[in-house]
């Protein structure tokens, strides 16, 4: 139950070679909203944009491949999709939304579809909800610190941030590459994010993460009927090269022991807020 | 026009069938011909081709009632904005017996359901006596959004427009009785009260698997109701962030009605002055309260409740 419900788990890349040469992993995300875009599944779709300051996205309703592209890569910040939830369906006007998201921004969602209390007109607009493997978050400033800092590298210098194999990397555009133990940003993690009880984004159509693949490529769990819809139909048209996650290294294995190790970890600290006081504890959202 | 001659035929159907029982109407309209004397003449003639249009298979629907206290009607017209589905729901789950604006009934019956709009005026006698007989007389009473439920602007935005110069005292109905469940926002959205009456049938005629999703489901809404009757966009600093929940969706930002809400370095930031204290911020952020039980079975559920409605298929 680690990795929620799914209809079916593979390895995966975008057959699409402009969208590999800056995507994070195997370009799942920007192919499969490209593929959606192209077949009026989405009529746009919410994605970490570009922001004004180097490395801190802001939500942005893409409508086009080309504002995809720009989308591309991991940002390892908050990026607020969900504030763009109902602009998508009012001021843009899009019927079929599409939204990426961390997996509590698509607990949100689902919240938001079941509950729509403040969320008029948005519970039967979404076409394609895809979730990122996240284990945790940063807030700007502490990634600021991370990379400025401990890695000593501006920002604006960085092409591409990564965390993988224990390690927070970043590279620039003259080639180089800093990093530095993943142990050494835990204490830059945002504290909403240790109370999180999901890894692989169990509440989304479908979730993907470089996790359990080799370089270059990503695991894929298509989740809902709506997800096999669109997964299927993308891989039938050649969107996507895949590979059966059994055949691949280090494959599921590692993905049910990392979200194992997260949940395990964050039901402690909701646990130990029960008690965080003398005969005082903090709130607990889960009911 | 479409919607609102609709209604009529519904609710004149329906309203005629307490009295069938009795003589038939008929006599009176046969004898008739008369030119009417009371508005009330009129309408005998039209209820019965509303009743025969009007076969109703479905016995056991449960009953709802909308008791507007003081509110702008906003949140009735969020229940109405549910188009084709309003008509389902009074179709095959529930029967409107109560509502001013809607149905011909002065005084407020036994009831399932009380969906209650607006706060309580302290200085009208007549919304103190009511909200108190909609207690006694409804086996659920819902705040039917912010002003219901917090006083939302009925509070703080008279801006000196008193019916009467002596009214100036408004409280969310939950500070003069137990209120149950809670849909918060200004207006609540079309599709959350559409939810909580296809719950509520659930609950009270459902299979036993029903009402323990249907109890499940409004858990989250009936611990909004125990939690108080004051609320402001400063919740989400003092009960998210300041409890160390924020992670920073933004989905405040977006459920915010009057844009009240912006996301600044991943967190909200909120306009005070803006606020109308509608609770909508709370209510949908999802570090308020979640249910696993419920939000594991999204697709079920959102399948089941557009089967509800007819829909499906999809």
């Amino acid at each position: 139950m680690v990795l929620g419900n799914y209809k079916t788990a593979v390895s995966a890349r975008a057959a699409d070679a402009e969208i590999l040469k800056c995507s994070q992993d195997g370009g799942i995300v920007t192919q499969l909203f490209a593929y959606a875009l192209e077949e009026g599944i989405i009529d746009g779709a919410i994605v970490a944009g570009p922001g004004e300051e180097p490395w801190k996205p802001e939500p942005l309703v893409a409508t086009t491949k080309a504002e995809l592209l720009a989308a591309r890569g991991t940002k390892y910040t908050i990026s607020p999709n969900m504030m763009l939830i109902k602009e998508a369906t009012r001021s843009y006007g899009l019927d079929k939304v599409g939204i990426v998201g961390t997996p509590c921004q698509m607990q949100a969602l689902r919240k938001a579809q079941l509950y729509p209390i403040a969320m008029r007109k948005v519970p039967d607009k979404i076409a394609l909800a895809i979730g990122i493997f996240c284990m945790e978050n940063f807030p700007y400033m502490g990634l600021e610190t991370i990379v400025e800092d401990h890695c000593a590298t501006k920002m604006e210098s960085a092409v591409k941030m990564d965390i993988g194999k224990g390690k927070f990397s970043v590279y620039t555009e003259r080639g180089a590459l800093s990093q530095i133990p993943l142990a050494a940003t835990h204490k830059y993690e945002q504290p909403g994010c240790h109370v999180c009880l999901d890894y692989v984004a169990n509440l989304a159509d479908v979730s993907t993460g470089s996790v359990g693949s080799p370089d270059g490529w990503s695991t894929v769990f298509v989740r809902t009927k709506k997800g096999d819809d669109v997964w299927s139909k993308a891989v039938a048209a050649g969107y996507f090269e895949t590979k059966d996650i059994a055949s691949v290294k280090p494959g599921l294995d590692l993905v049910t022991k990392l979200a194992t190790g997260k949940i395990d970890k964050n039901k402690k600290t909701v646990e130990e807020r029960a008690s965080f006081g003398v005969g005082k504890g903090l709130r607990n959202p889960y009911i | 026009m479409g919607l609102l001659s609709r209604l009529k035929e519904i609710f004149k159907g329906k309203e005629q069938e307490p009295e069938k029982p009795g003589k038939p109407a008929a006599g009176k309209v046969a004898v008739g011909k008369k030119p009417a004397k009371k508005p009330s003449d009129v309408k005998v003639e039209q209820k019965l081709e509303g009743k025969i249009k009007e076969e109703k298979p479905v016995v056991n629907k449960i009953t709802v009632g909308h008791v507007h206290m003081s509110g702008c009607t906003g949140c009735l017209v969020s229940l109405a904005d549910n188009y084709e589905g309003l008509f389902k729901i009074l179709d095959d789950y529930a029967d409107l017996v109560y509502c001013l604006t809607l149905a011909d009934v002065r005084h407020i019956p036994e009831m399932d359901v009380a969906l209650v709009e607006g706060s309580v005026c302290l200085q009208d006698e007549c919304s103190v006596r009511e909200i108190k007989e909609t207690r006694e007389k409804a086996k659920i009473v819902v705040a039917l959004g912010g002003c219901a439920a917090y006083g939302n602007i009925t509070r703080f935005c008279r801006g000196g427009q008193w019916n009467q110069p002596q009214h100036e005292s408004y409280v969310p109905i939950g500070d003069l009785i137990d209120v149950d469940v809670y849909i918060p926002s200004c207006p609540p959205g079309a599709e959350a009260i559409r939810n909580v009456c296809v719950m509520a049938y659930l609950l009270l005629q459902g299979t036993d698997e029903q009402k323990e999703l249907a109890a499940a489901y409004l858990k989250p809404l009936m611990n909004l109701a125990q939690r108080g009757t004051e609320a402001c966009g400063c919740d989400l600093i003092y009960d998210v962030i300041n409890q160390g929940l924020c992670m920073g969706c933004g989905t405040c930002a977006a459920a915010c009605p009057v844009r009240a809400i912006t996301i600044e370095y991943g967190r909200p930031n909120i306009d005070r002055e803006m606020c109308i204290k509608c609770g909508a911020c709370y209510a949908q952020c999802p570090r308020s309260e979640l249910s696993f039980d419920v939000l594991n079975q999204f697709e079920g559920i959102l399948e089941a409740i557009d089967g509800a409605m007819g829909k499906g298929g999809e």
